[in-house]
């Protein structure tokens, strides 16, 4: 167990057992794993604190109701999370964070400090500027978040949570996300080593 | 008591997402240049064993059918797929483990996560103006493979049980799982 925890990367065999547990276990004592929705709630948090977004609102479905449509869609579930941002999903998005930061604190073997931001096949392919791959992981960013959006879930909830269930929309996202991402990647890291 | 169980599994997943390597954006666009299958091999093998799981513990009862959660299927959920590989495989990052990484300090995650709430903003701008596009065009609402008796939720193989069509499914991806190489 002690050398689980100080391991900088377990085994595939391994992973994949905690992984699968760890989606089992969410939808036991609560509800499927999802991430992506909790960017939109963060933006509608920041929103709300300039201008009024959400409103309480007894004729809707979860009490809460906004301008925008999306915001108010599904009788204005994400305009309910707004208001009460110490909502279950927003509390987990931020806890994966303080997660990932235990994690690699408590690994023996630190990941170099330039890989920190650069990885090793960026390099190879576009250079030592920091600048540029900043600029390429915002870019990324922008359309990762609005395309998981738009699918109504991201790798989390349409991919792992959504065909743990077999849900025929898990499967679809997973082919359109692999059919565009596995030639870009070929591409745009062509010849780079492993 | 939600907002703890929150912190836990929050917690536990991020930390998870590390060690298995997914929050390493080079380990991502090495999976998807096909040159490292160890992620690939780890999250079939996930999702085969959790289909199992699922399914069984639904079987037994263990599991409340109405923790489940089955998402519709329409034409934007293979076109946003399509962009978010885009995304994916330029930055190396998705939602989730872009925290993860931001949370081991990355740099580049951090604009990751900063461009992520634009996108995110962009969506939510324009969800009106697209809202009845044929990118929401219903492909089966909330459909799934295996019989779940989710509330609203159909199946597309009705007469089969749904143990059998699950637990089909995950053996099938935990076979994929072990034969597909490990380039260490």
């Amino acid at each position: 167990m002690k050398n689980l925890i100080k391991q900088q990367q377990w085994s595939w065999f391994i992973s994949g057992i905690v992984l699968g547990l760890i989606f089992i276990i969410a939808v036991v004592l609560v509800k499927p794993i999802g991430v992506s929705t909790q960017f939109v709630i963060f933006d509608g948090v920041v929103w709300n604190s300039v201008e009024e977004l959400v409103i309480e609102d007894i004729g809707a479905k979860s009490g809460y109701s906004s301008f925008n449509a999306y915001i108010n869609k599904s009788g204005g579930k994400y305009a309910k999370s707004i208001a009460n941002p110490l909502n279950y999903s927003f509390v987990f998005a931020f806890a994966m964070i303080l997660g990932g930061f235990t994690a690699s604190k408590l690994a023996t073997k630190k990941i170099e400090k330039d890989e920190q931001s650069l990885p090793r096949v960026w390099k190879d392919r576009f250079g030592k500027s920091s600048k540029k791959r900043y600029l390429a992981s915002f870019l990324g960013g922008i359309l990762v978040l609005f395309g998981a959006r738009l699918a109504g879930g991201c790798t989390s909830g349409h991919m792992m949570s959504g065909m743990m269930q077999t849900s025929v929309s898990g499967y679809l996202f997973t082919l359109g996300t692999f059919v565009v991402a596995i030639p870009i990647a070929r591409i745009l890291y062509k010849g780079g080593r492993r | 008591m939600n907002i703890i169980l929150a912190l836990m599994l929050g917690f536990l997943f991020g930390f998870i997402l590390q060690k298995i390597g997914a929050s390493n954006p080079q380990k991502i666009i090495d999976m998807l240049r096909l040159k490292d299958f160890h992620l690939m091999k780890t999250i079939l093998f996930a999702i085969g064993l959790s289909n199992l799981l699922l399914f069984t513990l639904l079987l037994l009862g263990i599991i409340d059918v109405s923790h489940l959660s089955i998402k519709s299927s329409y034409i934007g959920v293979i076109i946003g797929g399509g962009i978010m590989g885009l995304g994916w495989a330029i930055s190396g990052f998705c939602p989730g483990t872009g925290l993860v990484a931001l949370g081991e300090g990355r740099k580049d995650a951090l604009s990751f996560v900063l461009g992520g709430t634009i996108g995110a903003l962009l969506l939510t701008l324009v969800y009106q103006k697209i809202k009845d596009t044929v990118l929401f065009f219903n492909l089966g609402g909330k459909m799934t493979l295996a019989v779940t008796n989710v509330k609203g939720s159909s199946a597309l193989f009705p007469a089969i049980s749904g143990m059998f069509v699950a637990g089909g499914i995950g053996i099938l991806f935990i076979i994929i799982a072990f034969m597909l190489p490990d380039k260490k």
